[in-house]
């Protein structure tokens, strides 16, 4: 299944390394890592927790260097020899797992923040913008209401407003959704795929919901457990438009439970490599 | 992916192994960061001379900084004071000063915090007279103090205890007020006695808050302790008949004209302050060890 | 789709003042209807009657040397009192004003330094590296054993108690301000950074505001140590204000006054930090809100 014309945001991550300090020596953390994501996709990313997947998306946001290896992105050196850590940059935003919106400001004002600070634009220019982005989203009603005044799924979509306003190439998301209830979750999903549809970025995306996993992605990256590598890639020859209906199909159940099983493996493995180092 | 594989990785990548206790002193000393600190401190002292002694150099003496006794001179001022056992009196009074009165209020404090923690009723009514009285420096006592007790020594130690009061009471009623509701309701449904309760779940939860306003509390009772050694020997108590002290001190060298002994006098209650406050920390450390940072 | 033209997003504060008014009086009926005030009432009125039945009711040995309830407060409210300091008389007055005058300013100019030295501090490690080591040293040393320094530095009578009194608020407010950027959840920064802002943005826009709740709890408490500093130096050194209120009635033998002085140093004082706390609410609008709704 092909992402629609993006020629931008193609990842290329090439056998990376990454070791942290640990409390009893070393912890290797990615392990020769390599992936190819095409522009524009939606790249889901599960596996086992702490093996590592976050890591990966910070290397990929900049917030920390690699031991070796290299990340492309457009055929651009993002990291790689020479040049240990990238640069955070609104071409590749973040979306945090608890959410990052600045409690101090308007919903609106957290949204223009990005262009803003960027000197892309005027105030005005992006406030009318942001509001525009806003109202798109049907969130018209929170514009002016402070973040902690609002409800926590209408945060999560202004955040990824806030994160799309700057147009990026790359969207990293960690388990953004993951502390909403599986009601609003629904909702999020499409908000995800109809923002996704009218300003095409790749998404890197990290999750412990298969289900999510699957009906989101246009692949589906199973993790080994720690160190972590892709152990198997899956291709979600679903093809648009994705809706709840979506959940019945058989073809969307085997997808899970294929996912489902090879993802238990290496959970069982990272629980008893857990088990024998105690 | 085998435990073997990894931890062969694990060594191959590990930087030979650096013994951590081993007090590295040429690393300390090299260390970047420290050397700013030492060259902030060269600037201030190089500073403080040049201005100190700008009435040698220069036509008038700076203002402010000239008037300042020079470094020079506190140094030969401290070599003195270091070999005369009035000086290492002065540490003991005030050191006996500090402990009375902090002891008292610890002693006092807590107990009372716990109370006020522990029913609404007693905090509805004692804390409002609590509270409007706090904004009443402890110094401001001094006078009611010295009427009511017998000796100087008591309305001093009464005054310190007033000052490290209220950080302790305040910190431990926070602390005590700040138990998850969850933590003793559990307890309870696994059939705690209301004693148990108690020992076993208020008390450790309020250690940590109590050890904070024990060293907010130690750095008052300092305030407090200078201050009354310095008022009673210069002003209220008349002709001084205090037993000494670092603030009193302070107190006879301005009196005195011995301008360096200040400031000796000075960086002497500030040493004591800071290893009281240290020794306070390691107190509540080893009182709660849970709450220790996880290495790395 | 909202109805109306767009409005421009309004700042934070007059909204919040306008709101704030109707909201308040509701707060203030449950407040009535509630146990509390009452329990308060019975506080006091236990806290007066001890004090009455052991000074003036009983005598008791220690105790009948004070100032009791009944002098202390005709002499307060009587238009001719005997000692010169009541309700009426305007130099009452004229000593609250000159003591507010002098925190004001120290406040006022400890503020606008230690806000600026404390959020550097917790943003630049280059200049923490600098300054800290500095500033720690200095900050063990109790205000009040800078009198005798600030004596000799400082010409007249009422620069050495701003100094003072400036010096100990500007250590509170530059280590909240600190801590107050050192506790912004690292999140925050990272997002600014993605979001394509520099350095300066981020100082503007992030750890400003992210700090500003821990400032404000620092100027709170900045208020109070401030309060606490320009007593004690009052009584040292100086004409007027509270602090030699006190001090002088207590030598002359004048005791009511002394209570007098105390209790309207509780007054003045609870009502300069309920000014900060007022003023931090305006500013912080956002937070008032979101911890209303969490049910705070």
């Amino acid at each position: 299944m092909t992402a629609p014309d993006a020629a931008r945001g193609a990842i290329r991550i090439h056998d990376l390394v990454k070791v942290y300090p640990g409390r009893d020596g070393q912890v290797l953390a990615v392990d020769h890592c390599s992936l190819d994501i095409a522009a524009g996709e939606i790249c889901a990313v599960v596996g086992p927790s702490g093996c590592g997947k976050t890591t990966l998306l910070a290397a990929l946001a900049g917030f920390h260097g690699i031991d070796s290896g290299s990340i492309h992105v457009d055929g651009h050196l993002l990291c790689g020899p020479g040049k240990p850590r990238a640069e955070v940059g609104p071409d590749r935003v973040v979306v945090f797992q608890n959410g990052a919106l600045f409690p101090w400001k308007t919903n609106l004002e957290n949204v223009a923040f990005g262009p803003i600070v960027q000197g892309k634009m005027s105030r005005r220019e992006a406030l009318d913008k942001a509001a525009a982005l806003l109202d798109e989203a049907g969130l018209g009603d929170a514009l002016h209401a402070f973040p902690g005044e609002t409800s926590s799924g209408a945060r999560r979509r202004v955040e990824i407003a806030r994160a799309l306003m700057t147009d990026p190439t790359i969207l990293l998301l960690d388990e953004p959704f993951r502390a909403l209830d599986a009601l609003t979750k629904s909702v999020m999903h499409e908000a995800l795929l109809e923002a996704h549809a009218r300003r095409p970025a790749t998404l890197f995306f990290i999750t412990h919901d298969l289900n999510e996993a699957v009906f989101l992605g246009h692949r589906v990256v199973i993790m080994t457990a720690r160190p972590c590598r892709p152990k198997h890639i899956l291709e979600v020859d679903i093809p648009p438009p994705r809706t709840q209906a979506l959940v019945t199909e058989p073809r969307y159940r085997a997808l899970v439970q294929e996912v489902a099983a090879l993802v238990h493996e290496e959970a069982r493995r990272a629980f008893e490599a857990n088990d024998r180092e105690h | 992916m085998s435990i073997d594989a990894t931890t062969r990785l694990a060594t191959e990548i590990a930087p030979p192994a650096t013994a951590h206790r081993r007090f590295d002193v040429r690393r300390i000393v090299l260390d970047p960061r420290r050397r700013r600190g030492a060259v902030s401190w060269l600037v201030v002292l190089l500073i403080w001379q040049l201005g100190a002694s700008s009435g040698g150099w220069l036509a008038e003496p700076l203002p402010w900084i000239g008037r300042l006794p020079a470094p020079r001179d506190v140094l030969a001022a401290a070599l003195e004071l270091g070999v005369d056992p009035g000086y290492w009196h002065s540490w003991l009074a005030s050191g006996g000063r500090v402990l009375l009165g902090f002891a008292a209020a610890v002693l006092c404090g807590v107990p009372f915090s716990l109370l006020l923690a522990g029913s609404a009723r007693v905090r509805g009514v004692a804390y409002p007279v609590f509270e409007l009285l706090r904004p009443v420096p402890p110094l401001a006592w001094v006078p009611a103090a010295i009427i009511f007790w017998p000796t100087q020594e008591l309305s001093i130690a009464f005054v310190i205890f007033l000052g490290a009061f209220y950080p302790i009471v305040l910190n431990v009623l926070g602390g005590a007020r700040s138990v998850d509701a969850r933590f003793l309701e559990t307890a309870r449904s696994l059939g705690a006695s209301r004693w148990s309760v108690f020992r076993r779940l208020l008390l450790p939860a309020v250690l940590p808050a109590m050890a904070v306003g024990m060293e907010v509390g130690i750095g008052i009772t300092w305030e407090v302790v200078v201050a009354a050694e310095m008022i009673s020997g210069g002003g209220a108590g008349g002709a001084s008949a205090s037993g000494g002290g670092l603030g009193f001190l302070i107190w006879s060298s301005y009196v005195g004209g011995s301008y360096p002994q200040i400031i000796v006098g000075m960086i002497s209650i500030g040493v004591a302050g800071y290893a009281s406050s240290a020794l306070l920390r390691w107190v509540g450390a080893r009182l709660t060890p849970w709450r220790r940072e996880p290495a790395a | 789709m909202p109805d109306g033209p767009r409005q421009q997003p309004t700042p934070a504060w007059p909204r919040s003042l306008a709101d704030a008014a109707p909201e308040w009086l509701w707060h203030a009926a449950a407040w009535l209807r509630s146990p509390a005030p009452y329990r308060m009432l019975i506080g006091y009125a236990l806290a007066l009657g001890a004090w009455y039945t052991c000074v003036d009711g009983l005598a008791l040995p220690r105790f009948e040397d004070l100032p009791g309830v009944v002098d202390v407060f005709r002499e307060w409210t009587s238009a001719a009192p005997s000692f010169g300091l009541s309700l009426h008389t305007p130099v009452y007055y004229e000593h609250i004003l000159t003591s507010l005058r002098r925190v004001g300013l120290a406040f006022a100019l400890a503020t606008a330094l230690g806000v600026p030295v404390g959020l550097l501090l917790g943003a630049s490690p280059r200049f923490r590296d600098y300054v800290f080591p500095v500033l720690e040293v200095l900050r063990p040393i109790p205000i009040l054993a800078w009198v005798p320094l600030a004596i000799i530095i400082f010409d007249g009578a009422e620069s050495p108690v701003v100094f003072l009194t400036f010096l100990a608020s500007f250590f509170a407010t530059a280590l909240n301000a600190q801590l107050g950027v050192r506790s912004i959840d690292p999140d925050f920064l990272l997002a600014a950074r993605c979001l394509g802002a520099g350095k300066l943005a981020i100082f503007w826009h992030v750890i400003l505001p992210g700090a500003l709740p821990s400032i404000f709890t620092g100027l709170e408490l900045s208020v109070g140590v401030a309060w606490f500093s320009l007593v004690a130096a009052e009584m040292v050194s100086g004409q007027f204000g509270l602090g030699y209120v006190i001090n002088t009635s207590f030598t002359m033998v004048q005791y009511p006054t002394i209570v007098i002085g105390m209790l309207t140093l509780g007054i003045v004082g609870h009502a300069t930090s309920a000014a900060v706390r007022l003023l931090g609410r305006s500013f912080m609008g956002w937070r008032a809100r979101a911890l209303r709704l969490e049910g705070a």
